[in-house]
């Protein structure tokens, strides 16, 4: 973790981050149709009214002098009006990015959670336990939110009314539970993704001669595993979770809609549907910096845990 | 056009292939064993459920028992019975045929994204793998960018430009699984690039083209199979969730992601049209990612599927 690798993955992260910010402003403004035409819905404008709300949003600037406008006011928290309320995209966003980071987190430590524990629980016991868990791996991983949402509301809030199917209850205690079906449906395939990963890396680590060699020296079970094994596991486990919590976001869009949870998942397939230029930009380059963010928080990590990457930077 | 072959890797004589040329019917039992040993009783099964949705999907009008789209109000909601082995929906659909019928658009619209992004990548992997050097660097640039946007949020960017639709949600995809399918590729393709053969058929003048896509692209088929039959996967959840969010395949037209949207008749506690569409979904992931991954992993350098010639070559 040389300083060099740092700054080399940060300059990547914002490289990506720009470039996407591009592709994302300008996509919207080289559809089909001028973006103007949500504000007059159905009826045709006078050339005069027309032009006075292409001057209001803009639209009679040039596209790099309107994106270097755009960019600059992001970069103050500035995103902008929406076409359809009129109301600050920021202040629509801001209400939503918490509801999504606290589904996002809760379905974070489920998938660590569980998938660890199953994985883990497969590599050492092989026989029923490894089998029981290879099952469900298989299956979880091709089962997408949408299905999970529909099987747990009809298990879970339908034939018990344990949950609630769609909303969130008011209060710390109401969202959590709000957030539970939610966050399994989110979680799931990445859970049976990160167990499968997580028993194999394990598996292949025992059978090394390191592992054999503190067996042999008489270190208790517990001790070689988690020392010896599981640290030499870590790498490819690391890159799994950072990945899938990467992932989460894009799923939210999915998992939100399904469960009618207010937040920028949601926003967002709204906001395509009512064409709200402005907010579709916003939420999409926040959904984007999550994903990216997350990636090279995960590259970084590894470089962390894997004393190779190390050296190999050191003598570079 | 074989007989000057040159002695490349291909053209060993194979163990498995050494069966006696007998009657028609003796190679056709020949070629099925062939094909069983090469895919396991797992691969086998998930290859005969695939084969078994195909079928149904060509030839929905002859299985399917009435018009996806008759609706009737006076039979809406029924449970299953003989005229309606799986009930009814909202409007009185019979949900046998629409499940039919939806395997067309579910399974085309996945296979559409997965040929462009094949035609697309892979040649893009092996000319970056020849060439090395700029062209290659260049590449691999673009397609990191394009990986660092998720499948989902493209599609959804893309309908919110051109209007939701299956033909957006395709080119969408399709652009976003091209690094998916090429990254792997070219690493294959770049262990190619160096062995001998490779050299030895060099040396002969033979061109960097006719190298590429008779001998490279040969001996990385399977790998590249598998891959595509995985991506295949993916593609069918990233679509069904779009057309669930409404973004893709549009309401009346029958699609499994669409018939998983109907909230309406879960809610009412009327669950199978919106279970059992899901279920299908999960069955064809499940299957093509065991297919998949028995394809690609076991990597049969001299599998007698993928050598036709080598019996020929050995009596040389």
């Amino acid at each position: 973790m040389t300083p060099r690798y740092v700054l080399l993955r940060l300059g990547g992260l914002v490289t990506t981050l720009l470039l996407s910010s591009m592709l994302i402003f300008s996509s919207l403004y080289l559809a089909p149709g001028s973006p103007e035409n949500v504000i007059f819905g159905n009826r045709t404008p006078s050339p005069a009214a027309r032009a006075a709300v292409r001057h209001q949003l803009h639209l009679d600037r040039p596209l790099p002098v309107r994106y270097w406008d755009w960019l600059t006011g992001v970069l103050h928290g500035d995103f902008g009006r929406s076409m359809v309320t009129d109301q600050s995209v920021s202040s629509r966003v801001g209400s939503g990015l918490g509801t999504t980071l606290s589904l996002v987190a809760v379905a974070a430590v489920l998938i660590a959670v569980l998938g660890l524990a199953l994985g883990i629980a497969a590599a050492l016991k092989p026989g029923f336990v490894d089998a029981a868990v290879n099952l469900f791996t298989s299956v979880s991983v091709a089962i997408p939110p949408f299905v999970a949402a529909s099987i747990l509301v009809s298990i879970f809030s339908i034939k018990l009314g344990w949950f609630p199917a769609t909303g969130l209850p008011d209060g710390f205690w109401g969202h959590l539970r709000g957030l539970v079906m939610p966050a399994f449906s989110l979680a799931l395939i990445s859970c049976g993704y990160l167990a499968r990963v997580t028993r194999n890396a394990l598996r292949e680590q025992l059978a090394k001669e390191h592992v054999q060699t503190a067996v042999g020296r008489g270190l208790p079970r517990r001790v070689v595993i988690r020392r010896h094994a599981l640290r030499g596991a870590l790498p490819p486990i690391i890159t799994v979770i950072g990945l899938q919590i990467a992932g989460l976001f894009a799923a939210t869009l999915i998992v939100e809609t399904a469960f009618g949870i207010p937040g920028i998942g949601r926003l967002t397939v709204q906001s395509v549907s009512q064409k709200d230029f402005p907010v579709v930009q916003a939420v999409a380059l926040l959904l984007v910096a999550a994903f990216v963010v997350a990636n090279t928080v995960t590259d970084l990590l590894q470089a962390a845990v894997d004393p190779r990457l190390r050296t190999a930077g050191r003598t570079a | 056009m074989t007989a000057t072959l040159p002695a490349g890797p291909e053209t060993v004589p194979t163990g498995p292939a050494r069966g006696r040329a007998g009657t028609r019917a003796g190679a056709l039992g020949r070629r099925a064993r062939a094909l069983y040993s090469f895919l396991g009783p797992s691969g086998t099964i998930a290859a005969a459920v695939l084969a078994a949705m195909l079928i149904l999907a060509v030839g929905a009008g002859l299985f399917a028992p009435y018009d996806p789209n008759q609706a009737s109000l006076l039979d809406a909601y029924q449970g299953p019975s003989m005229a309606h082995l799986l009930g009814t929906d909202a409007i009185g659909r019979d949900v046998l045929s629409r499940l039919i019928y939806g395997s067309r658009t579910s399974l085309l619209g996945p296979a559409l994204v997965i040929a462009c992004s094949t035609a697309v990548g892979v040649p893009l992997a092996l000319i970056g793998a020849w060439y090395g050097g700029l062209v290659d660097a260049g590449a691999a640039r673009i397609l990191d960018l394009v990986y660092a946007l998720p499948g989902l949020l493209l599609a959804v960017i893309t309908a919110a430009m051109f209007g939701p639709g299956l033909t957006p949600a395709v080119v969408a995809l399709s652009i976003a699984y091209v690094p998916f399918l090429s990254r792997v590729v070219r690493a294959a393709a770049r262990q190619q690039r160096v062995s001998p053969y490779v050299d030895a058929l060099t040396v002969q003048g033979f061109g960097p083209w006719r190298i590429g896509a008779r001998h490279i692209l040969r001996n990385i088929a399977p790998m590249v199979l598998g891959q595509s039959a995985v991506a295949f996967g993916y593609a069918l959840l990233d679509l069904a969730g779009l057309s669930y969010l409404g973004l893709a395949v549009q309401a009346p037209t029958a699609d499994w992601g669409v018939m998983v949207s109907d909230q309406d008749s879960m809610l009412r506690g009327h669950l199978l049209p919106v279970l059992v569409p899901g279920l299908l979904v999960v069955v064809c992931v499940m299957a093509l990612t065991v297919l998949g991954a028995r394809i690609a992993g076991e990597r049969p350098e001299r599998h007698p599927l993928w050598n036709r010639r080598g019996k020929r070559a050995g009596a040389e």
